[in-house]
């Protein structure tokens, strides 16, 4: 009996999931080897592998996620571990958690117009230099996948530091204190204890900040108007392209690629939570 | 208030250690003031005191985990204040969770051994004899989380002692275990530190702790050493009105004085040194002290009578509305009851009196 009021409890949960993640998958798979027709074919599926256009953004789509994680596990990590030193109860800390929920969400057009409107050809500050300073600052970078990194980080920092912050805080200072006790110095301590201990929840972040940038799309779309550089924008243009029609199945063959890197990159993240489950309370 | 050390009562290898008026300031906080002491080679010192009192930053000092704004802190005859923790060899042992969770037993103890250059066959060796001296040889493969709190808090002793430190720091090492527990291990960790013979300093709040590991106590309030110690003494011979009251159960009966002796319940007691010695005094006097005698038109009334197993508590309301807690055999208590009538009186034991 309570077995089924478990599962009925469940029931929502899998309806979400099924709604939103099985189904859309299932759609994108087939979608990606048949026809418009509805018939079985490879083509879709081998024009992803056979496209240099397809496979050129792909490759840039991995650069940009993997640069723009980078970027962000480093300043925000570096940023977490600022807050955790900092007074547990105090304002500023307090007020920075407060404004990273805000910025680690603000993606999207909003994200690209503020930049736009603040460094773009005629942005404030862009402006306001010419005027002040009678300098004319070339900010076509801005456009380019250089600009989308740039972008992309300014919500990958507050993300990092969100999904980081946990760990940093669960760190205990007797763990320290146990370790010069027994005669470690600063490295002996991260080598040998807070390294590993923190490696995990920080490579997860990592993992999750690229799977962030991988799959943006709206910030790119909003930002760059010229061709379709990176795997979202290009999926998006064969979906929509009003010049060569019934396109919509080599768009789904290359939202399966997707998928299939967003699992290898998940198989990474459980092989590094399985190995700390040994010792993780 | 400098106390020097009698002759070591374990007979180890351990180092003398010595306070030199020691303080510590926090902001406007004065957590030690001139804090002296000195521990003999293979003695455990417990430090007793209430919260902040200054016992674990007196710990932290000798452990290099705390600086000290003044004084000096003397190990083995060197001066070790200005010495970094990670230089000091001394095994520290702390409330709970200071366990390398990512690491087992077997890894955890032999962790100050791999700082060292321990090589890894005797480096696992050693952690494997060690983890056998505190009963867990067996759980040399499980990780803390593994692990029961008292298991994990052998593992952190035999971490601390595997170093071979030359001092031994217990914070509380036991607070966080349930009773029974906390008796075995208690036992456990006196029997190896005679074995060991290592010099200790053990911080507690828990005086039955303190009082049952202790070679002597000191007892600490507001950053000062009240009064060292053995047990017994600071028991029966308490120094101070803190010391009297802090340690054990005591009763604060009206008296009166006029010299070296207190009149108290119709008995006339001697006072200790110390003690407030002219006029209406509260004489503070153990329960195990007071005497009852059940007695038809007795001037106590009791109040409540407890069972603790061979011994038994009774609350008695003297005339004046004084409650008094009397302790005696389980044997003694027969005739108690609550609303029983008893004469009142107290064994002539020295007490300490403070002014009313």
């Amino acid at each position: 009996m309570a077995r089924a009021g478990n599962y009925l409890a469940l029931v929502p949960f899998h309806g979400y999931v099924g709604l939103f993640l099985i189904l859309p998958t299932l759609i994108v798979a087939v979608g990606a080897f048949t026809t418009a027709g509805g018939s079985l074919t490879l083509d879709n599926v081998s024009s992803v592998f056979t496209s240099s256009v397809f496979l050129d953004a792909f490759v840039k789509s991995i650069q940009l996620a993997v640069i723009t994680a980078i970027a962000g596990a480093i300043f925000g990590g570096l940023l977490a571990w600022a807050v955790a030193r900092g007074n547990p109860n105090g304002l500023l800390r307090q007020f920075v958690i407060a404004a990273s929920g805000v910025l680690a969400q603000f993606g999207g057009v909003m994200l690209a117009f503020a930049f736009l409107a603040t460094f773009g050809f005629s942005g404030l500050v862009t402006v306001f230099i010419k005027n002040q300073l009678g300098v004319v600052l070339d900010m076509s970078w801005l456009y380019t996948l250089t600009g989308l990194a740039v972008v992309y980080t300014y919500f990958q920092i507050p993300l990092m530091l969100i999904v980081f912050l946990p760990s940093l805080d669960g760190m205990r200072q007797e763990w320290y204190d146990a370790s010069a006790s027994l005669g470690g110095g600063s490295w002996a301590f991260w080598r040998y204890v807070g390294g590993p201990i923190l490696a995990p929840s920080f490579l997860g972040a990592v993992l999750l900040l690229f799977t962030n940038a991988f799959s943006a799309y709206a910030t790119a779309a909003a930002l760059i108007s010229q061709g379709c550089p990176i795997i979202t924008l290009e999926i998006g243009c064969q979906m929509q392209s009003e010049i060569v029609l019934g396109q919509e199945n080599v768009g789904k063959a290359l939202a399966l690629g997707m998928i299939v890197i967003v699992s290898a990159v998940m198989a990474v993240y459980a092989l590094i939570q399985r190995r700390a489950s040994r010792w993780a309370q | 208030m400098s106390v020097a050390s009698p002759s070591p009562a374990a007979t180890g290898h351990g180092v003398a250690v010595a306070f030199e008026d020691m303080h510590r300031w926090y902001g406007s906080v004065h957590a030690l003031r001139g804090l002296s002491l000195e521990i003999a080679p293979g003695e455990l010192i417990a430090l007793l005191g209430p919260s902040g009192c200054g016992k674990t930053t007196a710990l932290r000092a000798l452990g290099g985990l705390d600086e000290v704004d003044q004084g000096r802190i003397l190990v083995g005859g060197k001066d070790m204040t200005r010495v970094p923790a990670n230089k000091r060899n001394m095994g520290i042992v702390f409330q709970a969770y200071s366990l390398f969770p990512n690491m087992t037993a077997r890894d955890n103890v032999a962790y100050g051994l791999r700082l060292r250059g321990v090589d890894g066959a005797k480096r696992k060796k050693k952690a494997e004899e060690t983890l056998e001296l505190v009963g867990l040889g067996a759980q040399a493969s499980r990780y803390p989380h593994q692990m029961s709190g008292g298991q994990q808090q052998r593992v952190a002793l035999a971490r601390a002692l595997a170093i071979e430190p030359s001092v031994l720091l217990l914070d509380e090492p036991l607070s966080a275990l349930d009773a029974k527990v906390r008796r075995q291990l208690r036992e456990e960790i006196r029997r190896i530190q005679i074995m060991v013979g290592i010099t200790t300093l053990f911080v507690t709040h828990d005086q039955e702790e303190a009082l049952a590991m202790g070679d002597r106590v000191g007892v600490m309030s507001a950053g000062r050493l009240e009064q060292i110690a053995a047990p017994a003494e600071l028991y029966d011979r308490p120094a101070t009105k803190f010391v009297a009251e802090f340690v054990g159960l005591t009763n604060r009966i009206p008296g009166r004085t006029d010299g070296s002796d207190v009149e108290v319940l119709g008995t006339r007691v001697p006072l200790l040194p110390g003690a407030t010695d002219r006029g209406a005094v509260q004489v503070l006097v153990r329960p195990e002290n007071v005497r009852l005698a059940a007695a038809d038109g007795g001037t106590g009334r009791v109040l409540a009578v407890s069972f603790l197993g061979s011994l038994c508590r009774a609350q008695v309301a003297l005339p004046d509305e004084t409650i008094v807690v009397a302790q005696m055999s389980a044997t003694e208590s027969a005739g108690l009851y609550p609303g029983a009538t008893v004469n009142v009186s107290v064994v002539p034991a020295p007490v300490f009196a403070v002014a009313e």
